[in-house]
Parts: C-alpha cells; structure tokens; sequence
C-alpha cells in the first residue's frame, strides 16, 4: 500500500507529516519533561568550565587520594584514640541524634495537628508550612553555629539546631499521614458529639501510629548522620569530633579509616532496622 | 468479656514499660551528651533576639555582596553538577540492583551493597579525606558530594522502578523485546518523572550540605560563612545566610512547580 | 487491503467449522510432563498434559491458587518450568537459548489483568511495542517504526474500536479501553497463540462482555489460538471450544463445554464452590 493512500485510507485523526505516520502528538508536561533534561544536561557539561580550579594538578591529586583511600580502607587502625573511646563517642552522636529525634518528634505532633488540612483551619496550616520551609533553608550547621553564639559551642547548641530540621520535616511526614484518615472516621465520632481531643486519642493516633513510628526512626537514622557532621563542623562532640581531629590535626589516614568503618557499621545497622520497621508495620507494597 | 479486658490490660502495660524505657534512653543521653533541658530552653529567647539584632544586613555589609554571590554560584553549580553526575551512574546501578530489570542476582546484590555503603559512609569523612590531597578546591567538595549523592539516588531510583515499571517490564518480554528495548521504551518512560523528582530533591538538599562541606575544606558558601563567623562581622553572616534561604526556597519552588507539570 | 491481516482472514476462514474438526488442525502447542515447584514438597503444577489445535479457543478454569497464571506464564518461559516438554509451533520452547526465545515470543501474544500498559505513553505507542520482538535493539529503543508496521497497528486498533484514541495517553482510558489496548499490543506481534491471563478479571461485566467477544472473533476471523485464563465458569462454558480445569497444579478435567457437569465443577473448585454459588 502507498503512503498517500494509508493517509487517505486513514480517518482524520491520525497525524502524518512528510508522509510518515505520527505515533505520538505534542503533549505539555513531555515536552516540559524534555525541556528539563535538556537543561540539566547542557548544565552538565557547560557548567564544569565556569568553575576556578586555582591550581590544581589533577593527576597528582587522584593518585594521592588514591593512596590515602587505601590507606584509609585497607589499613584501619587506632592510634590516637582506644577502641573504648571510640565506642564512648559513637555513643554519644547516637545520643545527640536520640535526643534531638525526641524533642523533634514531641514537638511534631502538636504542630502537625495545627498544620494537617482536615483537622486545622487553613491559615493556621499554612503558616506552619511557610515556617518549615523557612527552617528546612537554613542548613543544620548555621543553625547550630548560630545557637552556638549564645548557648556556646557544644551539645546545646547542635541539639537545638537539629531539632529546628527534625521539626520541619517530622511535622510535614505527620501532618500529611494525618490527612490521609479517611474522613468519614472523623465524620462519625464528630456525629456522636466527640471532643475533638477524643478524635485526635482516638482514631488519629491509632490510624497513624505505625506511620509515625516509622517516619521518626527514619529522622533518627538521618539525625545519626547529621550528628557526626555537627561533631566535625560544629564542635558538638562525638565520633564526628574524633574524625575531624585524627583527619585535619593528626593527619592520620589509618585512624580515619577505622572511624570511617565504625561510623559506617552503626549507620548500616540503622538502616537495616529502619527498613525492618517500615515493612513490619506498614508492610511492603 | 474478661479476655478482651485482658488485652487491653496487656496493651497498657506495654506501653508503659516502652514509655519508661526511653525515658530511661533519653536520661542516660542527657547525661551522656551534657545536655540540659533548662539551658536549652533558655537559650532560644536569647538566639531570637540576638538573631533579629545582629543578623540584619547592614550597608557595610551589602559590599561584601559580590564576593558572597561568587561563592553562592560557585555552590549552586557545585550541587547540581554533583547531583547530575550521580544520576547517571546511579541510574545504571538502579537497573541493574531492582528487582524487576536487574540481570542477574550477583550483580543484583553487588549494586545494593556498594549503594549502601557509599550512602552510609558520612558526608564529612569523604570531605575531610579528599580535602588532604585536593585541597581548598572545588573537586574536594564535587566529590564529596557526588559519592553520598550516588549512594541516596541508587536507592531512591531502585525504589520507583520497582514501584511503577514491573507490569509494563512483564509485558514487554513477553512481546520478546531485548532488555535495552525493555528498559528505554517501558521502564524510563514510567519513571523519568519520578526520577527527576529526586533529582531535584537531591540538588535542594546538596545546596545545603555544600555548606557543610564547605565549612570543611574551604570552598563555597560554606567557606566564606566561616571566614565572616570567625570575624565576627555578623551583618554579613546574616547576608550569607538569607542568600542561602532565598536559593533554596527558589529551587523548591521551581523544582514543585516543574514537578507539577511533569508529574 | 493487501495487509497481512486479510490475507489471514482469507486463509483460515474458520466460520461454521464444525467443532470436532479441530482434530484434523495443525497443533500449535503441546505440553507434555510439565512440572513446577518452587520448594520440592508443594509442587506448584505437576504432570500437566495439553495440545492445543490451530484457532481453537481454550479456557482454564479452576480456584485461585490452582496454578492457571503459573502455567501460562510457564509457556513463554516468563516463570520457567521445572520439567517438562513444551512444544510451539514445532520449535521445543524449554531447550531455547535466551536470543531463540525472543523469537518465539514474538509470535506467542500475551493479554494480562492488569494490561501492564507503559501508562505515560500514547496507545499508539504501546500497540507498536508490540513489534520489538521483531527489531534491532537500537531501532526499537530509537522507536523506528516502519510505515507498514504503523499501518498495521492502526489496523488493529480500528478493528477494536481504539482508532480515535490512538494518541491519547494510556493512563487516561478506562480498564476496557486498556484491555483492548493490551489486546492490539498482542495483535501487533502477529501472533500464532494468543495467551490471555484473566482478561476481564478487573473489568465491569459490559466491558468484559466487549473483551472476551473481541477474543473470540479474534480466534475465529484471524485463526489464532486464545488460550485464556478465567475466573467465571459462565463465561468459559459461553465462549470456549473447550474447557480445561486445573486443581491445585493438576488437570482434573477437559472437554467440551457442554460436558462441564456439575459434578465436573466441584472437582475442580472443590471445597470452594460454595464461595461460588454464594458470589
């Protein structure tokens, strides 16, 4: 059969052009999609060339950081520090993470209540929104470096710091499980005369219970990170604290390494459990 | 009757035995870290108002604007170059770890596990091993960036092709399509949109951890944050820190407003 | 219209064939000794034994779990068989090398319950992917269709009555507009066996009505063979040549629709006829 014929053979809807048949047509969020890509890969490549490198002798570097990678992965010792310490100090970013993960969760729960659409009326929910977006701006360690200048360099400080972060995304996890309850649940108890407390004791926490729970093991695993970062940037204490100190005062790769290992054990244990819970109570779809 | 009662019976119980055991948690961390609940309280009054007084930008500080631009684009290129460039690895990674398009278990196994190290090996510990041989430059934090970038994409990436391709990737073996015909016109179709919503999550995120990172070896934003802090010139600390807020919020805003679209 | 559609219609014009002349048809698949277990103790399908005659139309009946959607998929090796003999189309499906299989499963159709659609692309889209099967991996990733090959496809989706929704995006048709969608897909690939895995399982009774009618022209207009799934007794004794029921991994009854006694029935659901009747 002759292309012109398929043309005129075909009803009015289908699309040729140069007397090819068109398997798709133009469709906006494609062509917003392609348009997209096509900036974040011209950014790509053009962006390297607008960086100052200073004086840089790539090859060089690489084979040092090769070298000390090795240094760090493959021989991991001690030096300046016991394994007790060491132990001690993971502990302790483990305990900054706990407590600010607590705090943050506390706090949480009354702001999602204020901030979920089918429980608060919706100035107060936006408000609360804007607010978290505000704190989610300001990156952990100036936040914790500006709480610092007033409470002094320390746990205070990074607590609080990591609280702000823990709130801004705890209560947003919160509130948006809150507003998945179906509404016909609260319908009812409200129909039989319910205090609001009731609704919130009664059918709010129980339904997301398992999501909350969750979401805030999630936070704890990420505070742990955020934790040796504080230790290291912002002087809070804890493994990070030792990582910097072996890393940028003794230079010593081996010990950067075995930190490296330890840290990076309680992270993976972490993760394990919190995938644990996640599909134990929520259940993998 | 008397069972039911039982149940509940039980149920408090635990839930009080769970209670008292953080609390118990959160008493043994306090001790641990020195931390106090009274100073912490205290002192947010204090860094509200020390905030609103000294974090205002003054004129003096409005000269130091170009120099704080400089390092806040050199930032911002930083991020989504990282992010960018760990997307592509980490889409391959992605493939080959999930469940419904990975080739075989072995290398399914192996590209879980290496994204899970190198998203559990801590920001900082690659900033501050690469900065001893690159330096106070951009490549230390590029990196630094790009290895923990990789490691959240691949899992990020595993998660949505595994969430909305494995009808389609069925179908298409079936037609008897190669993998590659199976991946590029079934499982990126499906997903590119979700994908490129972690992207954007991701840059959002790198913008402030290149801050971090920053801090540590000397480059970015981060950089000239500490150099201000140390100072003392609180008036531009208060400039850096708004310019960071306002790219932020100007990349969420974008990235849910593109996000929307594509969606 | 010199397509490849008509030239099948003229060549098997099947209409008013008596039934039991199947008998005399060329065999397209038989199935001999296939076996399934994931673990040794419960085998999922044991000793199951089927020939399957050009056209013919076959439904597999029997309780969730029976191991319907095991075997079918078992046929394009999608899950492969533990033991057995499958022969297609006079090629020994079980012994294939990866590249082989291809091959044959571009000429075995395969409809799903779930239509498994690429739902961000157009139904145009989708149908063609049909032809993979039959094209380098670089112009099936590039999507070069030939005009032909397009021609086809549109064909096809006439003939279902998807013509004018050829450009709209899959995620915004109902379940029996998918389905047909699903069903064009399969068509595309020219099939010889067109394997349906509970079809209209998803779908409202009208549009299941469309679908399986759509099924039987098929079968008896283009000569291709339609092995179906199916959850409705009904709906088997209605459409199929012939009826297989399957039981917890074994064949415990085939023939004719109208031999499907009562008796039949039990057998094959057994203790979970009464969840039947009381649906």
């Amino acid at each position: 059969m002759q292309i012109s014929e398929i043309a005129s053979s075909t009803t009015s809807s289908i699309k040729v052009r140069n007397g090819k048949i068109q398997i798709k047509t133009f469709n906006r969020s494609n062509f917003v999609l392609q348009l997209t890509l096509a900036f974040l890969i011209i950014f790509t490549v053009v962006a390297p060339f607008f960086l100052d490198y200073k004086s840089i002798d790539l090859q060089t570097a690489i084979f040092y950081t090769v070298d000390n990678l090795k240094m760090m992965f493959l021989q991991p010792a001690l030096n300046q520090i016991t394994i007790g310490t060491a132990l001690i100090q993971i502990l302790i970013t483990l305990a900054l993470a706990f407590l600010s993960t607590v705090i943050g969760a506390v706090i949480s729960f009354f702001l999602a209540i204020a901030c979920a659409k089918n429980l608060a009326p919706t100035w107060l929910s936006n408000t609360i929104i804007t607010f978290n977006s505000f704190i989610r701006a300001v990156p952990t360690v100036l936040w914790v470096l500006i709480f610092a200048i007033v409470a002094g360099l320390g746990s205070v400080a990074a607590i609080l710091g990591m609280t702000l972060h823990t709130i801004a995304y705890l209560s947003k996890a919160y509130s948006e499980s809150f507003e998945e309850i179906d509404g016909g649940m609260i319908e009812a108890l409200r129909a039989t005369g319910a205090k609001w407390w009731h609704i919130i004791v009664h059918v709010v926490l129980p339904q997301t219970s398992s999501y909350m729970i969750s979401w805030t093991f999630l936070r704890f695993e990420t505070n742990y990170g955020v934790a040796i970062a504080m230790g290291a940037a912002a002087a809070a204490g804890g493994i990070g604290f030792e990582l910097f100190m072996s890393s940028s005062f003794y230079y010593d790769l081996h010990e950067v390494g075995a930190i490296t290992y330890f840290a990076l054990i309680i992270a993976l244990i972490l993760e394990v459990i919190s995938v644990q819970i996640k599909n134990r109570l929520i259940g993998s779809r | 009757m008397n069972a039911q009662f039982d149940v509940i019976k039980k149920k408090r119980i635990q839930m009080t035995i769970i209670l008292l055991v953080m609390l118990l948690i959160v008493f043994g961390a306090k001790v641990l870290t020195d931390f106090s609940f009274m100073e912490g309280l205290a002192s947010i009054p204090g860094t509200v108002f020390w905030m609103f007084t000294n974090l205002i930008p003054t004129a003096e500080a409005m000269e130091n604007f170009p120099k704080v631009m400089e390092r806040l684009w050199e930032t911002i290129i930083l991020s989504i170059l990282a992010t960018t460039t760990a997307g592509i690895f980490a889409l391959f990674f992605a493939l080959f770890g999930s469940k419904t398009t990975k080739i075989n278990g072995l290398l399914a196994l192996l590209s879980r596990v290496i994204a899970s190290v190198f998203r559990n090996i801590p920001v900082v510990a690659w900033a501050l091993v690469l900065v001893i041989s690159f330096g106070h430059n951009v490549v230390t934090g590029y990196f630094a960036l790009f290895f923990t970038t990789f490691g959240f994409l691949v899992r990020a990436f595993m998660e949505t092709i595994d969430e909305a391709s494995t009808d389609s990737v069925e179908a298409l073996n079936a037609t008897g399509a190669t993998y590659f015909q199976m991946v590029f016109r079934g499982v990126i179709p499906d997903t590119l949109p979700q994908m490129l919503s972690w992207v954007f999550f991701m840059i959002d995120t790198n913008i402030r951890s290149a801050t971090l990172v920053g801090l540590l070896t000397g480059t970015g934003i981060g950089y000239i944050f500490d150099l201000y802090y140390k100072r003392l010139d609180y008036p531009t600390v208060g400039l850096i820190t708004l310019s960071i807020i306002v790219v932020v919020i100007v990349i969420e805003l974008i990235s849910n407003k593109v996000r929307r679209m594509i969606l | 219209m010199p397509t490849i559609l008509a030239e099948k219609t003229e060549v098997y014009e099947k209409k008013g064939k008596n039934k039991k002349e199947f008998q005399n048809s060329k065999t397209i698949l038989k199935i001999k000794d296939l076996y399934k277990s994931y673990n040794i103790k419960t085998p999922v399908l044991s000793m199951i034994e089927m020939e399957l005659k050009q056209g013919e139309f076959v439904s597999i009946i029997g309780p969730s779990g029976a191991g319907k959607s095991t075997l079918l998929r078992c046929i394009n090796r999608m899950i492969e068989p533990s033991e057995g003999s499958i022969v297609f189309d006079e090629t020994e499906i079980t012994s294939l090398s990866k590249k082989a299989l291809r091959g044959e499963r571009a000429k075995i159709g395969m409809v799903f319950q779930h239509y498994n659609l690429v739902s961000r692309l157009t139904v145009f889209e989708n149908v063609l992917h049909g032809r993979f099967g039959y094209k380098s991996t670089l112009k099936g990733i590039l999507s070069i269709f030939t005009e032909e090959e397009k021609q086809l496809a549109l064909e096809i989706l006439d003939k279902l009555g998807m013509k004018e929704f050829a450009y709209k995006r899959c995620d915004q048709l109902s379940g029996g507009q998918k389905q047909r969608v699903g069903i064009a897909r399969a068509l595309v690939q020219q099939p010889k066996l067109l394997l349906c895995d509970e079809p209209i399982a998803s779908l409202d009774p009208n549009s299941s009505k469309v679908i399986m009618d759509h099924l039987k022209e098929i079968c008896e207009t283009m000569g291709i063979t339609v092995l179906v799934n199916l959850h409705q007794v009904d709906v088997a004794v209605k459409y199929s040549d012939r009826i297989i029921g399957l039981n917890k991994g074994r064949v415990v009854f085939e023939g004719l629709p109208k031999e499907l006694s009562n008796y039949a029935i039990q057998d094959i659901y057994g203790s979970e006829l009464e969840d039947l009747i009381v649906e």
